[in-house]
């Protein structure tokens, strides 16, 4: 027991942090602060159309200038980056859980749970991952809890293949043996021995899907199947703004880099703890 | 070698029909009603009622899957609602176009990837690594939309050099010019990638003993990065190569909408928006098809690398 503790500490330890981390980090916060505080920060109503401002470029009213029918495209990037975030978040923790419990089921009980649980996540994999998560959606239909359950069955595969390997070889150590020797249920030894010891090499990729979940929303809403208008998402402004490229390029291009700076905290974040708890990735 | 890729295709038989199962089971609670979305309010119910009758959508579900296999193996993947062309022809009307964005982009990102990732390892800890391995996480980090967009401000409106609309033409100059920017906006993405695991798997073999002797032996610098490292450092760089082929593909979709460029992507949201799930299915099957190809592609290209990867 205190063996597998031990175990779990060393592999998660404290991330050593370095510039780029420290920088992710840092970003990330600022991020969540402006986003998740867009109620507050945001200078106009995300929705609030002025047909006398339409298309103005960047200026001391409008920071960020604004879209087709006058609406403020800061205030429209907080609140959109404040629903990406959302969505990206619970669609990872979601998937975070649900292929984790599916990858020690499938690594600790072996056999033939093992290959219907793989095979079915072998399935989900055979598409590319924007497109399952499309069709999806096209069946469910585009609302935020659809997005989420997407984002999720597309992500639940890879939790789940980095929750069964390591499984496999905990499954023959002395503790988990002597755990049964105790006459511990599965059920127990599963959430109680098994998922303390898998848990972290899973949050460490965590960050970095949490990326792809964010890009994924992104490119649903491009499609034309996130959350639906009038609601601002980065991917629909972004949609939208296209068709005025010629003369209003800003429209399009800043809620791009917004999509651009989420996704670069985490990945610059998840880099970071992952290095620093992967000895053969230091340095 | 044929045994060996007789035995892959094999193997992932039960993938694929499980894929077959799910598709076909997802496309039919697609909300709407398929021959009302086809044939418009207007139309009346006997109009209705025959189509169902034409599409086989009154058939018991049981009966709808065995006809749906039938018609994969009989290869035409069904018929388009719409058009009531075989949906294989339509797909493999614009396949060629996804298949050529997607063999550039991987062009772009191993010609400037793997050289950058090389240089990046050799110059370990220095400012040239900080720099490579910075502008490869922005990278990597960039939506596909966003390079697309920028390329197009900057390249085809700024300095209208190359077209803002990607229309591939019948001759080969025209079919190149307007690839470069579509494939440019994926190929940098890509090049980030391979970048970053060129430059993680030369750290890797660059600290082997078979290196370190192979210099304690007088081979010369180059030899031994060409021969020894290089060789080595090929194995998670084509992995990673195949497994971002498969993004690309789907990816694709989102170029194919900025540049208004025919392909995979164009036509899948053309029959979501119609409801079209003939073709629907029909291209989900191509994709998983493509995904199991590419998978299979990759495991040979193993053996290319590695001599001690054998085929049986």
């Amino acid at each position: 027991m205190s063996n597998s503790l031990n175990y779990t500490k060393k592999r998660i330890g404290f991330p050593r942090m370095n510039l780029l981390t420290t920088i992710g980090c840092s970003l990330f916060t600022i991020l969540i602060i402006l986003s998740f505080g867009a109620s507050i920060f945001a200078p106009y109503d995300p929705l609030e159309q002025n047909i006398l401002s339409r298309l103005e470029p960047a200026s001391s009213v409008h920071w960020l200038g604004t879209d087709v029918f006058g609406r403020d495209t800061l205030s429209r990037i907080l609140h959109g980056a404040q629903l990406s975030l959302i969505i990206g978040l619970t669609s990872t923790g979601i998937a975070l859980i649900l292929g984790t419990v599916l990858g020690i089921i499938a690594g600790y009980r072996g056999g033939w749970v093992d290959i219907i649980i793989m095979r079915i996540m072998d399935i989900l994999l055979a598409f590319p991952t924007l497109i399952t998560g499309l069709l999806i959606v096209a069946v469910l239909g585009a609302s935020a809890v659809n997005i989420v359950f997407a984002i999720a069955i597309t992500l639940m595969p890879n939790f789940a293949r980095v929750a069964r390997a390591p499984t496999i070889t905990l499954r023959e150590r002395e503790f988990v043996e002597a755990c049964r020797a105790l006459g511990y249920s599965d059920i127990r030894i599963m959430a109680f021995h098994i998922f303390p010891n898998v848990i972290g090499e899973v949050v460490v990729l965590a960050s970095l899907w949490t990326a792809s979940a964010i890009m994924i929303e992104a490119y649903l809403s491009f499609i034309g199947l996130g959350v639906s208008p009038p609601t601002p998402t980065l991917g629909g402004m972004i949609r939208q703004g296209l068709d005025n490229i010629l003369d209003a390029p800003w429209v399009t291009v800043y809620p791009g880099f917004a999509v651009l700076f989420i996704v670069l905290a985490l990945n610059l974040m998840g880099d970071g703890v992952r290095d620093a708890t992967d000895p053969k990735l230091r340095g | 070698m044929l045994n060996f890729i007789f035995k892959r295709i094999l193997s992932s038989i039960p993938t694929l029909f499980g894929v077959l199962t799910l598709v076909f089971l997802l496309v039919r609670v697609v909300p709407g009603d398929p021959a009302l979305a086809i044939l418009g309010d207007a139309a009346s119910e006997e109009a209705l009622q025959a189509f169902r009758e034409r599409m086989g959508l009154n058939a018991p579900l049981w009966d709808q899957y065995l006809s749906f296999l039938g018609q994969i193996i009989s290869g035409s993947l069904g018929y388009s609602m719409t058009t009531g062309e075989p949906v294989l022809t339509t797909v493999l009307r614009v396949l060629p176009h996804t298949i050529e964005l997607t063999l550039f982009a991987i062009f772009i990102g191993v010609i400037f990837g793997v050289p950058l990732g090389i240089w990046a390892a050799l110059k370990r800890d220095t400012w040239v690594d900080y720099v490579c391995r910075i502008v490869s996480l922005i990278g990597l980090s960039f939506p596909s939309f966003l390079t697309a967009i920028l390329l197009i401000l900057v390249l085809a409106i700024y300095f209208p050099i190359f077209p803002v609309i990607s229309n591939p033409g019948n001759s080969a100059s025209s079919h190149l010019y307007n690839l470069i920017l579509p494939g440019l906006s994926l190929g940098l993405i890509m090049t980030a990638y391979v970048m970053r695991t060129a430059r993680s798997s030369i750290l890797n073999v660059l600290s082997e003993d078979y290196v370190r002797t192979a210099k304690s032996k007088g081979i010369p610098r180059s030899v031994i990065l060409i021969r020894h490292v290089l060789k080595n450092a090929m194995i998670p760089i084509v992995t990673v190569v195949g497994l971002y082929m498969g993004l690309l593909i789907g990816n694709s979709v989102l170029t194919e909408i900025v540049f208004n460029r025919p392909g995979l992507g164009k036509l899948i949201v053309l029959s979501l928006s119609q409801r079209d799930y003939a073709t629907l299915q029909g291209l989900m099957i191509i994709y998983a098809f493509l995904v199991v190809l590419i998978n299979l592609i990759t495991d040979l290209a193993y053996g290319l690398f590695d001599p001690r990867v054998t085929y049986s």
